[in-house]
């Protein structure tokens, strides 16, 4: 099985992940490697339902009750930010 | 023998016979950590005022009561910081609520003390992806302790707690349970409430008891399984007194040996300490049965692919907004997303983020997640399908004793396939346990060795009553 090809630059974009081009190389030759070894289940005849988690457990619900959750400071006491009781983020629109 | 190297059992019988408060045991305890943890590593931090405060208010008449239990730092506890071992949390967030397995351990009269090192985001098998310091096995202190719970096992093995939780996603509590030489338990899928649970791969994280004895296990499990509301994942079932599977007997037990699972590559050291453990519980009066479990060599692949891909999503959290890490540096939104997170995360998470971006990407969904998840239904059929001839499944927790210090770090792939005995059940989402059953020589160094023993679903009577009996021989 030829190793498959990886664009890293184009998957660390999607996974909002900055990299230097050393940690690009790296990465790519790792994960170059790591698939190639994933990618046995190819070679196998997989007649299968998929499964998402292991319990037969689907679409929870709970009550439809009002119920409290954080104060405004909870919420707001880890921002690494915070302006007028909202976090802040850098400036999206001109 | 100190307090702080007794069990939960002998603590509360002597807290019950009030020969000791439980402020003696957390000043015992405090002072071991001060004098080991700057060697052994096993805790990020720890507040002895505040355990004391805690201790004080403990009610005696609880199955816990006036117990302290350390705890991973990826569990949130009221007004903590919570690291989960990155740069990413440390030093900028504290927990702003008690995780459901925290309120859980509180009304059973237990007090939290100490947060426990471990691999970044719960990723690794050697708390070696600490951002935060080396976590030593205190067996061997050039060796690793396991992971990702490494903390949490070293601070038991080093008597530097009396028990302690971890989270188990592909074997962090059992594996380094196992290289540390006390017992994990992970609980069926389900069974403990995640709620506060900082989350990796969430269709098999769960947390458990690392203890010194079967017994305190299960008396930990009493209090932590149950449902909760705010887990959707947390199941509705009956929780049994899991002490009354104590001080049985195993005979006719059927015991299954997975023909796969007893292969080359095992360590000589740990095959033996195996094969002495069957003749063991076959003493005991179990009954050996060759089983099959044809699907295993698909486990790691099944795991790399699903447990990165749900990683990904769970940590897109981690944007430098609401909480930890936020980059000085960036100019736009973009930007800031991009540098926060190189910044915040270390390399492993960085690769499995990576990894589970790449496998969820347009046009190669069906090629590796899809297909994990059809592996991922055969592997839990085979369990199934042993299940009808076995009570219990029993193999090595680890294909080797602890590795040194630095051994693997470059060489995550092979890291990874060390995780072959203990991924299939999480992806099938059983409960088992790791227990001592001997030891591995290794450069002169005797280490010791995992027995794991996996049971049905919800069935952990039968897996404490079978680890009970192999503990007390």
């Amino acid at each position: 099985m030829p190793a498959p090809e990886i664009n890293i630059h184009h998957v660390a974009k999607l996974a909002r992940l900055a990299l230097t081009e050393e940690e690009a190389v790296h990465f790519h030759a790792q994960l170059t490697s790591i698939l190639s070894h994933v990618d046995q289940l190819s070679h196998h005849d997989l007649q299968a339902e998929p499964s998402a988690h292991p319990t037969p457990v689907y679409d929870v619900v709970r009550e439809d009750v009002p119920r409290s959750g954080f104060s405004q400071e909870e919420a707001l006491q880890n921002a690494p930010r915070r302006v007028m009781n909202q976090f802040q983020i850098p400036k999206v629109v001109e | 023998m100190s307090l702080a190297s007794s069990t939960i059992t002998d603590l509360r019988q002597k807290l019950v016979a009030k020969e000791i408060s439980p402020s003696d045991i957390i000043r015992d305890l405090a002072s071991a950590i001060e004098q080991k943890n700057p060697t052994l590593g096993a805790y990020l931090g720890w507040d002895v005022e505040k355990a004391l405060a805690h201790a004080e208010q403990a009610d005696l008449t609880q199955p816990l009561g006036g117990i302290p239990i350390g705890i991973k730092d990826n569990i949130n506890v009221l007004g903590e910081p919570c690291s989960c071992g990155s740069k990413m949390l440390a030093g900028t967030y504290r927990a702003p609520y008690d995780a459901g397995a925290i309120s859980s351990l509180r009304r059973a009269g237990a007090v939290p003390l100490g947060r426990l090192n471990m691999d970044e985001f719960a990723m690794g098998s050697s708390t070696e992806n600490s951002a935060l310091g080396i976590t030593r096995n205190p067996h061997d202190l050039e060796r690793i302790p396991g992971g990702s719970s490494g903390g949490s096992a070293a601070a038991v093995a080093g008597d530097i707690a009396i028990a302690t939780l971890g989270s188990d996603t592909g074997g962090s509590i059992r594996q380094p349970a196992a290289l540390c030489g006390c017992v994990g338990l992970k609980p069926t899928y389900g069974r403990v409430s995640r709620y506060g649970l900082v989350a990796f791969a969430s269709s098999l994280d769960q947390i458990g008891p690392i203890t010194k004895t079967v017994a305190d296990a299960a008396l930990l499990l009493n209090s932590l399984c149950g449902k909760d509301p705010r887990d959707s994942t947390s199941l509705d079932v009956a929780v049994p007194d899991f002490t009354q599977a104590l001080g049985q007997d195993i005979r006719g037990m059927r015991i299954g040996l997975p023909r796969e699972y007893f292969v080359a590559g095992i360590h000589a050291g740990v095959s033996a300490a195996l094969q002495a453990a069957v003749k063991k519980l076959e003493a005991l009066g179990a009954i050996p049965v060759e089983i099959s479990l044809p699907h295993t060599d698909l486990g790691v692949s099944t795991y790399y692919i699903i447990a990165p891909a749900e990683a990904s999503a769970n940590l897109a959290r981690f944007d430098g907004v609401r909480y930890g890490h936020r980059s000085p540096k960036a100019n736009d939104l973009l930007e800031h997303y991009m540098m926060t997170r190189e910044e915040g995360f270390g390399p492993e998470v960085k690769r499995r983020i990576l990894l589970g971006t790449y496998v969820l990407s347009s046009g190669y969904y069906d090629a590796y997640y899809l297909k994990a998840q059809r592996a991922r239904t055969l592997i839990r059929q085979d369990f199934e399908k042993a299940f009808e001839s076995v009570d219990l499944i029993v193999s090595p927790t680890s294909p080797a004793p602890a590795h040194k210090l630095g051994e693997l770090k470059d060489n995550p792939l092979a890291a990874y396939l060390e995780d072959i005995f203990t991924i299939p059940v999480n992806l099938a989402g059983l409960p088992a346990i790791s227990l001592p059953c001997g030891h591995a020589i290794e450069d002169g160094a005797s280490l010791p060795v995992g027995l794991q023993m996996i049971a049905k679903p919800l069935d952990e009577l039968t897996l404490l009553r079978a680890a009970d009996a192999f503990e007390r021989q």
